[in-house]
């Protein structure tokens, strides 16, 4: 048995690519992945990626974000230390909004930020795992997993029909690093 | 699909022959994998020695206060008022461009996003820094921030514009380094993935581990489309609540309604003009003619002479509702603002903000390179003027006669304001040594629907009506990077 663990097919054109994807599905290989220098619209429905549901987190957050600046204003302008300004009433309503308004953004924004982050394992100095050093540049890579699909020869033969530049098998899955 | 054939009757958003993906990021990496040029060196000092001025003033400022200042007990906002309003401003073009124009879907703004973000984070420093010096005694700056402290806890005033604005700004200042840092990982990835030694290494680093699957894609798209949607209102809501710096005072000329519209219709104005400056310079000499094209250049001309003339419509107005208000106070505040010692200052203004972006009704003028950049400068000029009429012109002649006075700037202000143009240009100039200058990944999304070539290949396959194709060669000889040849190309049928 040989030590390939990921075949790749390597393509110039994003539609080729697209066009081998259907090609491995119709023969019922599944794909690992697929790394690309750009999004690819369309792909997540072939390949059966759920929907993100980074917006329910991004909601939340921003609904924390209000709760907390409301909070923060009633506390410090009506409960702790209300002040006589002008004989206006401590609790200014109108006078809330912009900070509540801006402490929401601003939680939505570093609240779905981090959880993009934390959910991708996105952080400063982690070791890149690409598979393919020009997926950044302007290859795009179909990653297949060698040891659950066994019949290379056919993988070889369907990316290339479809248009595969270049067909790679990697004995390690991840080039970008020792 | 990655790519669909968009109509012909479409202006094409990147020209020249032969791109590939590969040559786009050849293209746009060009000035970062490289040494500088000469070019880069000679605007590099320049900007560096601006910002050594910037720095002797500001320290200056804080050592003997900001008595360093020309101001007087009438006068007691000037030129640091007039410098935040106008660099804030100007930060707000990259935002529209990458949130708004991102949510009406322009694709446009993909050549050009990356730049105007950065633009606008260095803009934001620029007038952060102004807030904290007119302050006085800046080691106290976090005063305006709710923070427990020893006086029991006595709060800052929320009901003050001023504490909404330090809100306001943190805020802006943080969302657009974020959207823009996001916006950075995948072309920080695809230098990462071409450089050896320690320059990988250290953009191995701030590339977070970018790998360019199908589900990063899917969350980064998600992510810049609500970071695109919550900045918009931001964006908004930090140039009225500048607006309302002024506008919840009860000063004649400042007390009015129509500020915050009248502000942020400013902000575009003078933002766009910015980044027309900006932009105009960076593709000669970074040779980025096929990515900003005549389109990108005579769209944004168009933006200015719309916000412009909104801007216009907002000082007619002023004047209608001062003389309409039959308010003794209010009607001298615009009378001495036309007719008297600043009557320059508004001429000026009026000039340079309402009537220079109307020459863009001429088509000449907004596809010529030398006027749109002249203009560019010109509104610029004509928006710092329009921030000193509305603070000086307003305060210097107060209630009491007795008080009245000039305002005259000092080496100190005169130091800060040119500084922080020399303190932005090293920023920006070190963002393009360092960072590229286009969004890579989105350009390269622009290669098969808007390009020249692939338009070429389908005009040539005989996808589009002959007519189609005859506009579409008209609406392409304003493009300064497309030949004739290519022009004629169109019309041969393979």
């Amino acid at each position: 048995m040989s030590n390939t663990k990921y075949i790749l097919g390597s393509f110039a054109d994003p539609d080729d690519m697209m066009h081998g994807i259907d090609k491995l599905q119709a023969n019922n290989i599944s794909i690992y992945d697929c790394f690309t220098p750009m999004p690819i619209h369309g792909i997540e429905a072939k390949l059966g990626v759920k929907p993100s549901r980074l917006p329910i987190a991004a909601f939340c957050f921003g609904a924390l974000g209000t709760t907390l600046g409301f909070s923060l204003l009633y506390y410090t302008m009506v409960y702790d230390w209300p002040m006589n300004i002008g004989g206006k009433p401590s609790f200014a309503m109108p006078n809330f909004v912009p900070v509540t308004f801006e402490v929401t953004i601003l939680l939505c924004a570093l609240g779905m930020v981090a959880t993009f982050f934390f959910r991708n394992h996105l952080f400063p100095g982690r070791a890149p795992r690409v598979m393919d050093l020009r997926a950044t540049d302007d290859r795009f890579i179909l990653a297949v997993d060698a040891k659950e699909n066994a019949d290379h020869a056919l993988i070889d033969s369907l990316l290339k029909e479809a248009g595969a530049v270049e067909v790679k098998y990697n004995d390690r899955k991840y080039v970008s690093y020792e | 699909m990655s790519s669909h054939n968009e109509s012909i009757l479409r202006e094409p958003l990147m020209t020249g022959k032969d791109i590939t993906y590969a040559k786009i990021t050849d293209d746009i990496l060009l000035p970062v994998e490289n040494k500088p040029n000469k070019a880069w060196w000679i605007g590099f000092t320049v900007a560096v020695l601006g910002a050594l001025l910037w720095v002797v003033s500001v320290s200056y400022t804080f050592w003997t206060g900001i008595g360093a200042w020309g101001l007087n007990k009438t006068v007691g906002w000037a030129w640091d008022i007039t410098d935040f309003v106008w660099w804030v401003g100007i930060g707000h073009a990259g935002t529209l461009i990458s949130a708004v124009l991102l949510i009406f879907r322009q694709n446009w703004r993909n050549s050009i996003n990356r730049s105007a973000e950065a633009m606008t984070i260095f803009a934001v420093i620029c007038a952060a820094t102004y807030v904290v010096a007119h302050m006085g005694r800046p080691w106290l700056a976090y005063w305006i921030f709710p923070l427990p402290n020893q006086f029991g806890s006595l709060w800052v005033n929320f009901n003050s514009p001023l504490v909404w604005d330090a809100f306001a700004i943190s805020t802006y200042f943080t969302v657009s380094l974020v959207f823009w840092y996001c916006g950075l990982l995948p072309d920080i990835a695809t230098i990462r993935d071409r450089a050896t030694g320690l320059k990988q290494k250290i953009y191995s680093v701030l590339s977070f581990g970018w790998n360019g699957s199908v589900k990063t894609w899917q969350r980064f798209e998600i992510v810049s489309l609500i970071l695109a949607g919550i900045s918009t209102p931001l964006v908004l809501s930090v140039h009225t609540i500048v607006s309302m710096d002024f506008a919840t005072s009860v000063i004649p000329g400042w007390h009015t309604t129509i500020f915050p519209p009248y502000f942020v219709a400013g902000a575009i104005f003078s933002g766009f003009a910015m980044v027309q400056t900006l932009l105009l310079i960076l593709r000669k000499v970074m040779n980025f003619e096929n990515y900003i094209t005549m389109f990108h250049i005579e769209s944004m001309n168009i933006i200015i002479m719309t916000t412009g003339s909104i801007v216009g419509v907002a000082y007619l107005t002023e004047l209608f509702i001062a003389m309409y208000s039959r308010s003794e106070y209010e009607m001298y505040a615009f009378e001495n603002r036309m007719l008297g010692p600043y009557a320059w200052a508004y001429w000026s203004m009026m000039t340079c903000n309402v009537i220079s972006p109307q020459l863009f009704w001429f088509k000449k003028i907004r596809t010529s390179i030398p006027i749109s950049w002249i203009l560019s400068i010109v509104v610029n000029i004509g928006m710092w003027f329009e921030r000193f009429v509305i603070i000086v012109t307003s305060l210097h002649r107060d209630y009491l006669p007795s008080s009245w006075a000039m305002f005259y700037p000092t080496w100190t202000d005169v130091g800060i304001f040119v500084g922080s143009i020399g303190l932005f240009f090293t920023l920006f100039l070190l963002f393009l040594r360092f960072l590229p200058g286009i969004a890579i990944a989105e350009v390269k999304l622009l290669l098969k629907s808007s390009s020249l070539q692939h338009k070429t290949k389908l005009a040539q396959e005989g996808a589009f009506p002959a007519e189609q194709v005859e506009y579409f060669q008209e609406s392409l000889e304003k493009y300064d990077s497309v030949t004739e040849e290519e022009i004629k190309e169109l019309s041969v049928r393979k």
